[in-house]
């Protein structure tokens, strides 16, 4: 029941991104470009609506003890601005500019068999896949300098699955 | 103002994806990020696998069945190489790990929050998404 639910978010999500035309990259690098003329806004109107919607049920819902099927809300916490934070945020927006996809409309243009989508995805998963190497690496690194008195609780807490 | 303007469609998909993340935040009581839930799939934590593969196989799958009903859905319509194509997956796929996330999490679900990192965040990707674009419309000619 908990996967079930999850698989119908997953297809409401694609239906979304799909009628939204997030999955035109046309439309998206029409929106992004807001210089010559012949900026379109229709996908700003795609985010309005979803910021509204969410933004009403995210305090209904959380208002609730739990979730129906977790134990507890797993909301972000984390305050701190590093500079990963824009560097990662300025790759994205490079890439999005790039080729008109971002990850959602990428997962979901590749099921429908587009042929740039089906580029895109494999690089997409390399790229994070190059991440984790990355954070790994970066672990190591630090270690020695961890070491006397430190045990390194605080890394831990960090680079887990959850965005933003 | 581009003629392909879609307000109310666009209005339409946008409401559907807030429905979708405020269905995720019920159930699972998890943040709706598709850069977050695909990369737990990388390197996967016990009972973290399963809500996360359903929901990417639901994107899979409606994908599948819009390709059919809503071809028009999925125009293309722009001039990139496959170099270029790949290239853009691996920085987008590195770049929103790195940042914690992508235009879901931080642009959507984030932004409800009011997160200064998550505004942050989207405030940087539009600004260098809209350069790119920019730069490879009007100084490459549309295709690079």
């Amino acid at each position: 029941m908990a996967h079930l639910a999850s698989l119908f978010a997953g297809a409401l999500f694609a239906v979304g991104l799909v009628v939204g035309g997030m999955t035109q990259p046309l439309k998206v690098i029409g929106f992004l470009d807001v210089s010559g003329g012949s900026w379109d806004p229709s996908l700003a109107f795609v985010m309005g609506g979803a910021l509204v919607v969410y933004g009403v049920a995210f305090r209904l819902i959380t208002k609730r003890a739990t979730p129906v099927f977790g134990r507890r809300f797993q909301i972000p916490t984390r305050k701190d601005m590093p500079p990963r934070l824009f560097i990662g945020a300025a790759l994205f927006g490079i890439g999005w500019g790039l080729a008109g996809f971002c990850p959602g409309p990428a997962v979901v243009a590749a099921g429908s068999g587009m042929k740039e989508a089906l580029l895109f995805l494999p690089g997409m998963i390399g790229g994070m896949a190059l991440f984790n190497a990355y954070e790994t690496w970066r672990s190591h690194q630090q270690e020695p300098v961890l070491a006397p008195g430190a045990n390194g609780d605080s890394e831990s807490k960090n680079g887990n699955g959850a965005a933003a | 103002m581009s003629p392909d303007f879609t307000p109310i469609p666009s209005l339409i998909g946008g409401i559907l994806i807030g429905l979708s993340a405020a269905l995720m935040m019920l159930s699972h009581g998890r943040i709706a990020g598709i850069s977050g839930i695909v990369g737990g799939l990388l390197g996967p934590r016990p009972g973290e696998v399963g809500w996360r593969l359903a929901f990417f196989v639901g994107l899979i799958a409606g994908g599948l069945v819009l390709g059919f009903a809503m071809p028009s859905g999925f125009e293309v319509a722009v001039t990139r190489s496959p170099l270029a194509i790949v290239a853009a997956g691996v920085i987008v796929g590195f770049g929103t790990r790195l940042g914690s996330g992508c235009t879901s999490g931080h642009g959507v679900c984030g932004i409800s929050r009011f997160s200064v990192r998550s505004i942050s965040a989207t405030v940087t990707f539009m600004l260098t998404g809209g350069i790119v674009a920019a730069v490879v419309t009007h100084v490459f000619g549309g295709s690079i």
